[in-house]
């Protein structure tokens, strides 16, 4: 562990240098670094990250078209157009209509919405939970508490988050809200590994000890040392969390047993298009389209903050 | 080691434990109970008794619990409220489809994912190692459930080569099992491969980097051999970690995959005994299924002491 260096936040106002050579496991091989040395020698390069900013403009146009759809769309949704049936793409209905001839860019803009809910709600459920049981954990290390937690961290992964969505489908009823909750609950394991890892780091470093000699409070070292440090990392974990919240949600409402008619998802939108399949494909390859742009942009704007907060990773991946 | 697979098969069984208690708790905590739900709310309250008295529903929580699990682990999940005709039938025939199209995707995703991750970590500088990341990357991003889609519309509908739904049972007929397997599999290990062509990259690159592969290539042997003799094993550690997590996640996919292609298998009658509000029929699916997740855990977990001598030694 040669590169621990100001990892305080208060000598690193920048908050993003602090994680440089500490995400390494402790005794894992390969610790230390030369690459992580070298980058902190030098000032740091801004170079172009692709994942960063590819991601960052998917995952925007997903926003920019759910934050649109409040003032505006090319029509209302639920406005049925029965002339206007199965049509394909033309000046009046971009991308075509529906069995009832509803407007399909329509659908695809208020799907975005429902999209970012679920990811929000879920991925905030998570990280309420999961960040201060990590941080728990973390710093009681080997205390009962800490065992008590990693247990039930082990349990909750034994139920994935779809299953655990169609479980909780099956006991309030199909629903926007029960699978934002279950998706939330099953996100939790994620949130606590990353939290307890970075905390386990944070509590061996020297300004710690520092902090404990001179009697600050187990509370204080947790806000003013541990949290700064490992927000980085629950970032990314939350990004990554996102993405796997998007596609779930999909494949819930895909089953029917996620968000319910009349509210549009893509999840749905892409079910309902099967009948199609051979008449009218593209009602099912605009709706996955976008899911598919929903999770390729939360991935890789994860992996573009990963880049960025770690430089030993640094051109590896 | 065999502490080590003493403790840790231990704690599966503790852990397999506390999930079937998560389980039915969970399936307990529904306004009403299991009874009206089967019935639907505009039954009386004697219809109710009636069939809570039939379902030993009035008895003590606890007491049920323990008779329902003593039941799972003699493989009788019990009767289904609404369909009135014993669970473990349903559970055993179905099992048996999900088993097969998930280790079949996991076989093919494997055989794609190895070489093409080991190409885009050898040629990571050139073209062509860059297009297979990129294309590793964008099929992570594709649901299955559209992936699957896509096969159909190409390989069904348009071409016409493979059906489009159904299930054959191997014993009536291989060609047609085969036949109807393809796509379904396909689908799954499509997105499957991708996810593992990533590991298997950075596993790669990992090991590429390391002091012993260099001295290997500094007695004189060339760089593919040392690779494969010295490389490949190390490799292997993280990618068999993952493949093993892979395949709870394949084990889940398969519940969409299954509507998709109309297969009987659990996925399926997961779905049918949520839409009929059929819980105790959901709660013994769910369990099998998480039981099948803890397990793939736990050969993971005791595949990688095999592999990593270092682990077993820290356990």
């Amino acid at each position: 562990m040669t590169t621990r260096r100001s990892l305080d936040p208060t000598l690193d106002p920048t908050g993003s240098a602090e994680l440089a050579g500490e995400t390494v496991e402790p005794g894992a091989p390969g610790a230390i670094d030369p690459g992580a040395v070298d980058a902190a020698a030098k000032p740091r390069r801004r170079r172009l990250n692709a994942s960063l900013v590819i991601g960052l403009i998917l995952v925007g146009l997903v926003v920019v078209m759910a934050l649109v759809s409040y003032v505006w769309t090319p029509y209302n949704p639920t406005e049925a157009m029965p002339e206007d049936r199965l049509q394909g793409a033309s000046a009046a209905h971009w991308f075509g209509t529906d069995r009832y001839g509803r407007d399909t860019f329509t659908w695809i803009m208020f799907g975005s919405r429902i999209t970012l809910l679920v990811g929000i709600v879920s991925v905030a459920i998570a990280m309420l939970i999961g960040v201060p049981l990590g941080i728990i954990a973390g710093m009681t290390n080997s205390g009962l508490l800490s065992g008590t937690i990693m247990r039930g961290n082990d349990l909750l992964l034994a139920f994935p988050a779809l299953l655990l969505a169609i479980v909780f489908s099956a006991v309030y009823g199909p629903g926007t809200g029960p699978a934002m909750v279950a998706l939330g609950i099953a996100s939790i394991p994620g949130f606590a590994r990353v939290a307890r890892s970075g905390t386990l780091q944070v509590m061996s470093t020297e300004y710690v000890m520092a902090a404990r000699a001179a009697n600050r409070g187990t509370f204080a070292i947790a806000t003013t040392h541990v949290l700064p440090n490992i927000a980085g990392m629950v970032i990314v974990q939350a990004s990554v969390a996102f993405a796997l919240a998007v596609l779930a949600e999909a494949g819930l409402s895909f089953l029917g047993l996620g968000t319910q008619a009349p509210a549009p998802s893509w999840g749905r939108m892409l079910q309902e298009s099967q009948q199609f399949l051979g008449t009218r494909p593209e009602l099912a390859l605009w709706p996955g389209l976008f899911i598919a742009i929903a999770v390729l942009g939360f991935n890789l704007l994860g992996d573009g903050l990963r880049d960025r907060l770690d430089p030993k990773l640094r051109g590896r991946d | 080691m065999a502490r080590y697979v003493i403790g840790r098969v231990l704690q599966f069984v503790l852990t397999a434990a506390l999930a079937s208690v998560v389980v039915f708790v969970l399936m307990q905590v529904l306004p009403g109970n299991a009874a009206q739900v089967a019935l639907g709310t505009s039954a009386t309250p004697e219809a109710v008794a009636a069939l809570e008295a039939e379902y030993g529903l009035d008895r003590p929580r606890i007491v049920q619990y323990l008779s329902w699990i003593g039941g799972v682990l003699t493989g009788d999940f019990g009767t289904s409220y609404v369909t009135k005709a014993p669970i473990s039938p349903v559970i055993f025939n179905s099992i048996q489809v999900t088993l097969i199209v998930v280790l079949a995707s996991m076989a093919l995703a494997l055989a794609v994912a190895v070489p093409l991750g080991t190409a885009a970590a050898v040629l990571h500088n050139r073209p062509t190692g860059v297009i297979i990341s990129g294309a590793s990357q964008i099929g992570i991003a594709i649901p299955n459930f559209l992936a699957a889609i896509i096969l159909v519309m190409v390989f069904s509908l348009g071409l016409g080569w493979f059906p489009s739904s159904g299930w054959q049972a191997p014993i009536e007929g291989f060609g047609g099992f085969l036949e109807r397997l393809v796509l379904p599999v396909t689908a799954l290990a499509l997105v499957q491969a991708a996810i593992l062509t990533r590991y298997v990259r950075s596993a790669v690159l990992e090991v590429m980097r390391e002091d012993f592969l260099r001295t290997a290539r500094a007695k004189g042997l060339p760089a593919g051999r040392a690779l494969v003799r010295h490389g490949l094993r190390n490799a292997a550690i993280p990618v068999v970690t993952v493949a093993g997590v892979q395949l709870a996640t394949l084990l889940i996919g398969a519940v969409v995959i299954e509507q998709v292609f109309v297969l009987p298998g659990m996925g399926t009658e997961l779905v049918r005994a949520v839409s009929n509000r059929d819980l105790v029929t959901v709660q013994g699916i769910v369990m099998v299924l998480v039981v099948l997740v803890l397990l793939l855990n736990l050969i993971v977990d005791l595949l990688y002491s095999v592999l990593d001598p270092r682990v077993r030694r820290a356990a």
